[in-house]
């Protein structure tokens, strides 16, 4: 399905040079909603970036003559109980959630990447191994096995990350592991095979570039889910913890003041949810402009 | 039929050994001496070799995990740490409310997941299809305890017409299914969708609308018809997401389910019970995988005889 976009995307080269990279471009700028995401994204990284500068207020000195306040003008989304100002504390939160989901997804899409590599190239006793050790992963729901490694880690940041990362290694080592066996057996990684090129050399450079675009896609996706995952973890106590302007935690801190203050649960829940939505359209964005088997559907 | 039951049934064994074997070591991985954590932080070194001796820990490895597995396999779990009741009867308590709930979500998602799914796949392109992808989008961007707290708060703070958390009557479920289902009702209705528009474009289906049956015809019966099977196994992958999914969603709720125990005993460093929910739940997730397996082999022929 991948080698399909390569080899059917360079195929005209009359008016205008097409390469795969411009194909992908051209039909991607037609899904509006994707682009959209992406600029929001953009922009969100660079809010994270500049959190000291251009929060309006530390996100952890406490203000106690301003508590529990609602949306005003001073503070846009309120103060919580320690009279702290809502939206610095979800601006300085974007950079740790940010973090949090490429960390994760990265680290987790590399092991994954790598064994799906092996386990696709080889085949044979190395592709059961590593196929076993994906079905016990997928045994396990995500967060369960999130939590289970928590428990083992203990509570905190990076021990999130890593269990988070645990649970996208199989969803990549199956989906590069499937691209592998269709693409190795392609005339072009013969050829490369024939003048002597080393098997390290054909996966990473004639047979990984091939399994990218599907990549890219999960990649997107996996960022939300694991925004997501990071969230909940911090939300049931078990991710990251108080003063932390996480905002996971601070949902988990505000959840008592419901009916009293809702602001406190309201802004970084809308927080959560928008960064996650645009993750999942830009996902489904990529997924139309690399995928020509769906985007004829 | 009943050789592929028998050989999926051996499939498992494999995955199941492992399972065991690592919840078994889940307490040797945790930093730290076992027999220290488990008599607790103020325990004597006397104390700490009577727990050893007592658990066996001072027994080689295997040893101990044959006991270990042996033990489960006669119902016994261990004592809980925080209680100080066997771990399953804790479990048995809190297994009917988990169970209840999951299902309650899983029926009202899946009927809103396949009607959202086939009124795009219908009006594919048109409004109804990119509002209806938009809502189910938006349902799986959902954090779920936000959704449950906004929901406690409208409807339960403000409107007073569901009680905020706990169990008992039938008005306690509608929240905590709501914020449950809402994810999974958003991946049936993509999954629908596009398993619906994959199979309209088979042949048979065009030989159906070419004989002249009606177009309600074709939709419902050749058309959902066939989907049903993929649709099957959707199914089947949603329930291990809502077990996972009921761990937030009880502790919004304060629901006293499986999810909610296993949170508070990761607080409370309370490893007999942790080892046995992850357990359980692993258990469930297998099961559940292995019936949507015969399920899907008893819809489709195929399988049953490759």
């Amino acid at each position: 399905m991948t080698s399909v976009v390569l080899s059917s995307t360079s195929k005209p080269a009359a008016e205008r040079i097409r390469t795969p990279w411009s194909e992908f471009w051209r039909k991607f700028r037609r899904q509006r909603l994707a682009v959209a995401s992406g600029v929001f994204l953009l922009l969100l990284v660079v809010v994270a970036l500049l959190a000291p500068w251009i929060a309006p207020y530390d996100p952890a000195t406490p203000d106690y003559e301003h508590i529990l306040e609602g949306p005003s003008w001073l503070h846009w989304a309120g103060t919580d109980d320690y009279g702290r100002d809502i939206l610095s504390r979800i601006i300085h939160g974007a950079g740790i959630s940010l973090m949090v989901g490429f960390l994760a997804v990265t680290v987790g899409g590399i092991v994954g990447i790598v064994m799906g590599l092996l386990s696709g190239f080889y085949e044979g006793w190395i592709d059961r191994i590593i196929m076993r050790i994906c079905d016990v992963l997928l045994a396990f729901p995500g967060i369960l096995l999130a939590i289970g490694i928590v428990a083992i880690l203990g509570p905190g940041v990076e021990n999130v990350i890593w269990a988070v990362a645990v649970f996208s290694i199989p969803v990549f080592a199956r989906l590069v592991r499937g691209s592998t066996l269709a693409l190795k057996r392609a005339v072009y990684v013969d050829a490369a095979r024939a003048i002597g090129v080393r098997n390290i050399i054909l996966m990473v450079r004639h047979i990984l570039p091939g399994a990218l675009p599907s990549v890219i896609v999960y990649f997107s996706m996996r960022f939300g889910t694991s925004i997501l995952t990071a969230a909940s973890l911090s939300f049931i106590g078990l991710g990251a913890q108080p003063p932390t302007p996480e905002w996971g935690a601070m949902l988990s801190a505000g959840r008592s003041f419901i009916g009293v203050a809702d602001h406190l649960t309201f802004f970084p829940g809308l927080a959560i949810f928008v960064t996650v939505l645009a993750f999942n359209l830009l996902g489904d964005g990529l997924r139309d402009a690399l995928d020509p088997k769906l985007s004829q559907v | 039929m009943f050789r592929y039951l028998i050989n999926r049934l051996l499939g498992i064994l494999p995955v199941l050994l492992l399972v065991s074997v690592l919840v078994f070591a889940f307490v040797h991985l945790l930093p730290g001496d076992p027999a220290r954590l488990v008599a607790g932080q103020d325990a004597t070194d006397r104390d700490i070799a009577a727990v050893r001796a007592a658990l066996g820990l001072d027994r080689p490895l295997w040893e101990q995990y044959v006991t270990y597995v042996s033990n489960i396999l006669h119902g016994d779990f261990g004592i809980s740490l925080k209680t100080r009741r066997a771990v399953s009867e804790e479990i048995g308590e809190r297994f009917f409310p988990t169970f209840w709930l999951t299902l309650i979500s899983m029926a009202w998602a899946t009927l809103f997941g396949l009607v959202i799914g086939v009124s795009s796949a219908v009006r594919r392109g048109r409004w109804q299809d990119h509002g209806g992808m938009l809502v189910a989008v938006s349902g799986i961007s959902l954090p779920s305890f936000w959704l449950g707290l906004l929901l406690i708060d409208w409807f339960s703070v403000r409107l007073g017409w569901f009680p905020t958390s706990g169990y008992g009557t039938l008005a306690h479920f509608v929240l905590p299914s709501i914020t449950l289902g809402v994810g999974v009702a958003a991946v049936m209705a993509r999954f629908t969708r596009s398993s619906f528009i994959e199979i309209a474009r088979e042949d048979y289906i065009r030989t159906a609308r070419a004989k002249g049956a009606f177009e309600r015809f074709v939709v419902w019966k050749h058309v959902l018809r066939n989907a049903l099977i993929p649709i099957i196994t959707m199914v089947g992958l949603q329930f291990g997401f809502l077990l996972g999914g009921s761990i937030v969603v009880e502790t919004v709720f304060a629901w006293p389910g499986l999810g909610r125990l296993l949170v508070d005993s990761v607080s409370y460093r309370d490893y007999p019970v942790i080892q046995a929910e992850i357990l359980l739940f692993s258990l469930e997730f297998i099961l559940i995988n292995l019936i949507v397996d015969v399920l899907y082999a008893l819809v489709n022929p195929e399988i049953r005889y490759r």
